[in-house]
Parts: C-alpha cells; structure tokens; sequence
C-alpha cells in the first residue's frame, strides 16, 4: 500500500512524458487516484497506528526506509487533495497543443507536476536523513523546472536565483547530514533519537540541516528567492510551491527538532527561531501591504504566514515533556500549515482567473469584479478570513491554539507578534477586497474564465474554511504516534 | 438531532440561508428578493415566537457541537438570549421592510440584502451564543458582514469610513480573542450558565482574572463604542440609513453591549466581579462616554452625526447600569438595552426618510419640515422625547430605574451624571423639534407625489418603532412588558446564583 503513494506519480510522470497528448488525462487519473490511496493508507495509521515499510525488503541500513505515522498521513492527505484540485484547475489553465510535434507548456508541466507530487509523498514517508535528502532534492528540481515554465526573462532569473538558493540549502543540509553518519553511524529519525549527544559536531551538524531547511522553507531573512519565483510561475505552480513545496523542508525541520532531537536542544536556539518567524510575519506582511500586483501580494503573504510556523518551536523547545502546552503548540503549529496551504492556494488559482479575465494581476484590475466573477471574489475573500484567522475558519483554530500555547507556556512576548501579524494580514486582505466593491471602470472588457477553474478555486477557499469545524479529527490524527498526550485538554490551573 | 437542539440553530439558520440565497438572485428578480427577505424576516419571528412560548413552559433549547479539544459550538436558549434576539427578530423585520423601501432602483441590492441577512444571523447568534467562544466566533462573524454595508455605496468616502470602521474592530476583536484565550488556559470552556465559577479560582490567580477582564472589556468596547474607542461610528454613519439603524440599534453597537452584559453576569459574575473591584473604574469610563457623547452630540449640524454621538452616548447606559452593583441598575441596564433599540432605529428611519424623500441631511436645513412630513417627524419627536427621558415614553423608565440603581449601589454621582446627560439630550434633540415644528420654512418643499408624504413603506416601520417606544414605557408594568422580562431576568441574576 505504502509503495503506491511514491510509485503511482513517478510512473505517471514518466507515461505523461513519454504520450505527452494524454498528460492531462494521465495527470489527473494520477493525483487522485495517489489522493485515494493516501485516504486509504491514513484511514490504517488511525487505526493502527504508525506503520514502518522496508522497500523492498532489505533492512537497515542497507534498504530504504519508509515510515509514517500521523504528522506523514496529514501531509499526505494534503498534498493529494491539493494536488487532485489543482490538476483539475491545470486542465483548464494550460492550453493543450494545437499541432502534432510541438511542445508546449502544458507538455512540460505535467510530468514535472507529477514528479513533484511524487517526490513530497516520497518525502513523508521517508525514514531517515538521508533519504530525506534525497526525496528533497527531486521536489525541489521539479519545482524549479515548474517556477521556470513560462519561460520569460522574468521568470527565469527569478527560477535561476531560486535554484542557487536550493543549492547552497542542499549543500549544507548534506554537510550535517555527512556529520552525523561520521558521529554516530546511524541515518534513521528514531534510531537516531536514541543516541544522539549534545557534542560539538552534533550541534555542528544540526545548524547546518536546519539552516539549509530554513533556506529552502524562505524563513526571513532567507526568503529572499521566494517572491519572485512564485509570483512570476504560472498560477497553478504558484499555488502548489507556496502551499504544498516549502511545507516539504518544513516537515524535514519538524521531524529533526522534535523527534530526533527532542529534549536536547537549548532553550534559546528555539527562541531564535521563533524571533526568525517574528520578522517574517512583519515583513512579508508589510511587503504585502505595499505590492500593486495581486501575484506579488500573495507570494509576500506567503513570507509572512510561514514565520507563523515558527513559533511552536521556542513553546515546544522550552517543554521537556511532551506535556499539554507543547501538544497545543504542535497541532497549532500544523494547523497554520494546513490552513495556510489550503487559503494560499486557492488564492494564486484565484489570481490564476483574474488573470484570465481581465489579462493582467494588478489589483486595481479587481474594480468590479464582484459582479463578473462572485465565485472568484468569494474565494479570495474566505481564503482571506482562514488567512486572518476570524472565526470560523482553519486560520482561526491554528491561531486559538497557538495563542493556548503561548499563554500556557508563559513565554507571553509571543502575544503581541500573533496579534499583530493578524491586523496586518488584514490589513493586505482588505486592501485587496475593497476594490471588488468599487464600481467598474468602463470600457474594460472581461474575458469569460472556465467555471471549473474559478469553482477549484472556491472549493479550495471552503476547504480553508470547513477544517475549522472538524479540527479534533485532525489534530487527533496528528498526535498519533509523537507521544502528545491523546486528549490535550489541561487540568485548569485556576480552578 | 431533537426538536429542542434544532431550534437555536433554525433562528440563526433562517437569516444565514436567506442571505446565500438571495446572493445569487439576479440583480432585477426584485419581488422574489423581497419575498424571500420577508419570509426570511416572518419566519425567524415565528421561530422566536416558539421558543418564548417554550421556554416559559420550562423547556430547555441546546445546540452543542464539539469544535477543537478544549471547546464547543455552543447555542443555548436563556432568559438574555430570549431579550435580545426577541428585539433582533422584530426589529430585523422592521427594518427589511424599511430596507426594501429604501433602496429602491439603486444597484447592487442582491449584494446588499445578502449582506443584511448575514448579519442579522450573526448579530442572532452573538444573542444565543452559549459560552464566551461561541460568542466570540459571532461577534467577529458580525464585524465582517457590516463591513460590506458600510461599504456598500462604493465611493472613496464610504471606503474611508470602512477602513475605519475595520480597524477599530479588528484590533478590538484581536484584543477579545487573547482575553477569550487567556480565559480559556486559565479556567477552560468558560460557559454562560455556570456564573460565579470563576469566584472559586484561587485568589493568587485574581490579578490575571482582572487583566483579563480588562481584555475582554477593552475588546466589547470598541463596538460599544465607550470612550476613547469610540471613533469608529461617527464616521460609519456614512452607510445607507437602514444599515445605521441596524448598526446603531441592533446589530454592531449593541452586540458590544452585550458583550459587556455576558461578561460581568455570565462570565465573572457580578459579585464577584464587584470583589474584584472592577465594576467602579467601569462605572466611570461609561459615565464619562455619556456626558462626552452627549456633549459631542450638541456641536453637530449632521443629523446622522447628531444621532450617532447620541448612540455612543446611549448605549453607554447599559454599561453604566451593568456596572452598578444592585438589582435595580441591573434592571434599568437591561431594559435600556430594549429600550435604546426601539428607540434609536425609529430616529434612524426618521432621518433616512427626511433624506431620501427631500435630500436634507443638515438641521439647520430643517426649519417646519414637520409641515412637509408630520407622520416623520411625529414619530422622531416621540424618539426623541424618549430619549431625554420624558415620561410616560421607554426612555424614561431605564433612567429612573438606573438612577434608583446609583443609590442603591452607593453611588449618588450617577444620579448627577444621568441629570447632565438628559440636560443635555434635551439641549440637542429639543431644537430639532423646535425647528421642525414652530419655525418657518426657509425653503419651499419639493410637492407630494402621492397622497403620503413619502412611501409607505418608509413611512410604517417609524411609526411602528415609535408606536412601541410609546408602548413600553406605558405598558412598563404590566406582564410581557421589557420592564417585566428585565425584572425577572435581574431576579435570576441576583437571587439564584450561588
């Protein structure tokens, strides 16, 4: 069962590349039919718990690996239900080719598009840094030949400058990954956990991976690639590079913090990460504010919403136990990255129609658009309250709970970045919407867009919405198998 | 689901669904809209109707829905929620009639009344909310679905206002959810009919307890609008006259009050809250938003702005009387909360008809418009008069019992400062009425265009809103009567608690 989630998008790729006629057919039949399988594979973590797959059979160290438990079945169901949308959306955006023998973008971008999905599935399910490594490598090539497909100056300086990027953050990842197999003999998470001391070459090690996955992740300041690489890409790879690709190392850091490394690292490493997170929710969110093109707007908001993810670290850094606080920091933490993912690409498929419509992504083009395109304006407006946080929605149960955990660890400093990142997320969101409510500029023609695309668009921005009110399903699934306590609810001090 | 669980959800329900609904009708399928608007409106009132009768013969409506680890999705039916969404239903209905009158050929009406509808089904839901995060997730639910109507005419000074308006209530809204969150780590789900738990936290917890109602209170005021986080109204009454009079009566303004009136009852509970030692500093910021709202109110030749200051004025006699001690200014708190309703949308309506029919909006343009339109201007007057206090009208009745209140809490001020503000509700309303009555027109009326002197259906809901203003205040004692349900509610309060 395991073997299909990686399996199935690899081979599609290589069939999409080989009959590039049928890519989008092949394409989609592949993103879901992955979707179906993650949805059947989570549904045995929940009931049994996690599960550990030797490819092939051979055992450590000599096979690979795979592992997964709750956190590896939540981002695999979000990565194929993502991913089946925005194939769907693809169908619609990427003209297919007119003539025998030419190739075109809609050519290219299905078996990267594929190999990407396959990569980030291989990616959570991989056991061991190395693997890891490996599996980030393959999304990060096909992202980049994704970011790059336009084809225009723009788009290729700006891919070309997320590549160099990628390489100095491989590079330094592989470094301290060459640290610990030197130190300890030992690749896997779990195996790792075991033995692993707070020496120099480990801590060596450590700073080297988490600063070469905070590059890849962009946490400010090592965000600059990002905003251009994902403003200038077609908006369905906008959509999947902002919320599925950096969530990708984001994961990696995840499992290294707090599973291998749990318990060992010192009080204020965290709360440098968390300081990291705080400029990065100011300054995406300023940057926001500031942007004239809708595209640029939501990549800066992406700068911004991923500092959120960085502050379970200073609250779970500072637990020793996996007690209550760090369990609401953890299903907080993800929360904001689920949400994020489902708000944030609905919003670039959104810009996707808008585009379409109206031929350029500036915002004061959204004059009016209220009337032409409501499906459209409702999304960019639902995506917008998950991305707030305003009840009801996912961004608001990330936001409850990390405002629990905040408060519950005492670390009260923290309040002030959660509330203010939210007014200025406002702030951009509103600036966007005020101009659907403006009347309509005259003489400015409105191309009809396919409904399927503005309809994605929508059912992603419902979903942003809908995750608020079944969010114990979630963080139950979640939990599974990191040892937070199965019902975080605390003994109220005060009573 | 049975049929008492159902219940709660179908009141809020009946607005949300009308709302979506109407969102996708075309711009010109005009007599559809407004049916399904008045069918919307009539049958939450039936539902209203249902849940008064069923909870007087002692049945218990509940909706819970476990949401995250730690809280519910809580609706529940009580004697508070049973005041306020009674006057959000009757006053909704009212007001879409005004709506569909007042709006007319303009554009965007789909937009509008989907907009109007949700917010009714929010600001109903803030009235049924069974425990302060329910409570929270509406009042928010609130400030996002007025910002459209505030908004809705589309010109650079009604977006002003609405960046405005957005500010304040967001950061407002920001500063409740940490209280909310803060209250939540400290105690847990903090539910609404367990008040005076919070009385058996350990006293080494009290100083979070009062930085935490600071938060909460700091939060509710921004749309009670209590001094200095008033700022956004005045400029907010640039919306369309029937969204002011739901804004200032109903919806917004209130939901604050409210808010302000779950806290210290329901949350804290007011003995403790007394022990606390935050309802006096209280006390006195609503006093000083009185005199300052009415004081400001006199300066304005506006008459949208007039009434506005007057609102932030107003409605802080609810929080003047919450933070009074003693069952009578309980009883006069609660009873305002109706009474300022009724009476502030009828002068709303009013304004709106003086503007839409003959396009004044100043007082100093007014001179003998009550030659022109004596129904308007009759009912404004009865509003106003309300408003100073004069008997036998509502108004009346929540100052005397709010004043009894003050010397039964030990505060005589509040008698002095209840005196000041009707001085001066008497130096801002009686010109109007002088100049509307006894002046001579400065100008000559554009003719009647039909036998009334505006349409009808601008002209009934002042009338009806005045007609129950009157009635109120005449009928104070009897069964039924506000003053009755407030009475009993206070009673609850105060002597069934632990």
């Amino acid at each position: 069962m395991i073997i299909w989630l990686v399996l199935l998008p690899f081979a599609g790729g290589v069939l999409a590349f080989a009959l590039a006629r049928w890519g989008r057919v092949i394409g989609l039949l592949t993103t879901a039919g992955t979707f179906a399988v993650g949805l059947i594979f989570s549904a045995q973590i929940w009931q049994n718990g996690p599960q550990r797959y030797l490819v092939g059979g051979w055992s450590v160290p000599l096979g690979i690996n795979f592992f997964a438990d709750g956190l590896s079945a939540v981002m695999l169901l979000i990565t194929g239900g993502i991913g089946t949308i925005i194939s769907l959306y693809s169908i619609s955006y990427f003209a297919p080719t007119a003539r025998k023998g030419e190739w075109s973008e809609n050519d290219t971008f299905w078996p990267l598009w594929l190999f990407l999905v396959g990569g980030l599935n291989a990616l959570f399910l991989s056991a061991d840094v190395f693997n890891v490594y490996v599996t980030l490598e393959v999304v990060t090539l096909a992202a980049i030949g994704l970011a790059a497909l336009a084809g225009n100056a723009a788009a290729l300086t700006a891919s070309l400058r997320y590549l160099f990027a990628a390489l100095i953050g491989s590079m330094a990842y592989l470094m301290g990954v060459a640290l610990l197999y030197a130190s300890y003999g030992l690749l896997d998470f779990q195996a790792l956990q075991q033995v692993v001391q707070t020496d120099a070459p480990t801590v060596l090690a450590l700073s080297l991976m988490t600063v070469g996955l905070l590059l890849k992740t962009a946490l400010f300041p090592l965000h600059f690639w990002l905003p251009p690489a994902h403003s200038t890409a077609p908006a369905p790879v906008s959509a999947a590079l902002s919320g599925l690709v950096v969530k990708g190392s984001f994961y990696i850091t995840l499992r290294l913090w707090f599973e291998t490394f749990y318990g060992q690292i010192h009080f204020s490493a965290g709360q440098l990460l968390g300081a990291l997170g705080t400029a990065a929710i100011l300054w995406g969110s300023f940057q926001a504010v500031r942007q004239k093109r809708l595209k640029l707007l939501i990549a800066y908001s992406t700068v911004g919403q991923i500092g959120y993810l960085f502050l379970l670290f200073p609250i779970i850094t500072a637990t020793t136990s996996r007690d209550v606080v760090a369990a609401w920091a953890w299903s907080g933490g993800l929360f904001q990255a689920i949400s994020h993912a489902l708000a944030k690409t609905s919003m670039f498929l959104s810009a996707g129609v808008l585009l379409k419509a109206v031929g350029t992504d500036e915002i004061k083009s959204m004059r009016g658009i209220a009337g032409h395109l409501p499906l459209t304006t409702f999304a960019l407006a639902l995506a917008g309250i998950s991305l707030i946080g305003l009840p009801p929605s996912g961004g608001f149960v990330a936001k409850w709970l990390m405002m629990k955990a905040i408060i519950g660890s005492g670390q009260w400093w923290w309040i002030p970045v959660v509330t203010l990142g939210g007014l200025l997320t406002a702030g951009y969101v509103f600036l966007m919407l005020r101009y659907t409510f403006l009347p309509q500029e005259a003489n400015h023609p409105f191309k009809p867009v396919s409904p399927v695309m503005q309809g994605t668009a929508f059912a992603l921005a419902v979903g942003a919405v809908v995750i608020g009110f079944r969010a114990k399903e979630l963080i139950t699934l979640l939990n599974i198998g990191m040892g937070f306590p199965e019902v975080p609810v605390l003994e109220n001090p005060g009573l | 689901m049975t049929w008492e669980s159902a219940m709660p959800t179908l009141i809020v329900g009946t607005s949300l669904l009308t709302g979506l609904l109407i969102f996708f009708l075309e711009e010109k399928r005009q007599r559809l809209r407004s049916t399904l608007n008045l069918l919307g409106a009539g049958l939450k009132l039936v539902f209203v109707g249902i849940i008064i009768v069923g909870t007087l013969q002692g049945r218990e409506y509940e909706f819970r829905f476990p949401l995250v680890l730690g809280f519910d999705f809580l609706l529940r039916v009580d004697m508070l929620s049973l005041l306020f969404v009674t006057l959000s239903g009757v006053l909704w209905f009212v007001t879409t009639i005004y709506a569909i009158g007042y709006l007319e050929g303009s554009e965007h009406r789909s937009r509008f009344f989907g907009f109007f509808s949700i917010c009714v089904a929010a600001s109903t839901g803030i009235a049924l909310a069974g425990n302060l995060i329910t409570f929270f997730i509406f009042y928010e639910f609130l400030t996002l679905s007025t910002y459209p109507l505030v908004v809705h005419r589309g010109t650079e000074e009604s977006l002003r206002a609405g960046r405005t308006y957005l500010w304040y209530t967001i950061t407002g809204g920001t500063v409740l959810f940490v209280g909310v969150a803060w209250l939540n780590v400290l105690v847990g789900d903090v539910d609404f009919s367990h008040a005076g738990s919070l009385a058996s936290v350990a006293p080494y917890y009290h100083t979070e307890l009062i930085a935490i109602f600071v938060l909460l209170i700091a939060g509710l005021g921004v749309k009670a609008a209590l001094v200095p986080l008033h700022g956004w109204l005045p400029v907010a009454m640039v919306a369309p006259a029937p969204v002011s009079a739901l804004l200032h009566a109903v919806a917004v303004v209130k939901a604050g009050a409210f808010g302000i009136v779950r806290v210290v009852y329901d949350v804290f509970g007011v003995s403790f809250a007394n022990s606390l030692g935050v309802l006096t500093p209280l006390a006195i910021l609503a006093s000083i938003t009185i005199i300052y709202g009415s004081l400001r109110a006199m300066t304005q030749d506006d008459l949208k702005k007039r009434l506005a200051y007057s609102t932030i004025s107003q409605v802080s006699y609810i929080t003047l009387g919450v933070a009074l001690f003693g069952i009578t200014g309980t009883i006069g708190s609660l009873v305002h909360l109706v009474h300022q309703g009724i009476m502030k949308i009828t002068l709303f309506f009013c304004a709106g008809n003086v503007a839409e029919t003959l396009g004044l909006h100043r007082i100093s343009e007014m001179n003998g418009i009550g030659r022109r339109m004596p129904v308007t201007m009759g009912a404004f007057t009865v509003a106003a008069l309300g408003m100073i206090g004069l008997p036998p009208i509502a108004g009346f009745i929540s100052k005397w019992y709010l004043a009894l209140g003050g010397l039964e809490a030990g505060k005589p001020w509040v008698v002095v400062v209840l005196l000041v503000s009707s001085l001066l509700n008497a130096a801002y309303f009686l010109p109007i009425l002088h100049a509307a009555w006894f002046k001579k027109p400065s100008q000559s009326w554009s003719p009647r265009t039909g036998k009334l002197e505006t349409s009808a259906m601008l002209l009934v809901p002042p009338v009806i809103t005045a007609g129950f203003s009157l009635a109120a205040g005449l009928f104070a004692a009897s069964n039924g009567s506000p003053l009755a349900l407030a009475r009993q509610i206070a009673e609850l309060l105060y002597y069934s608690s632990p």
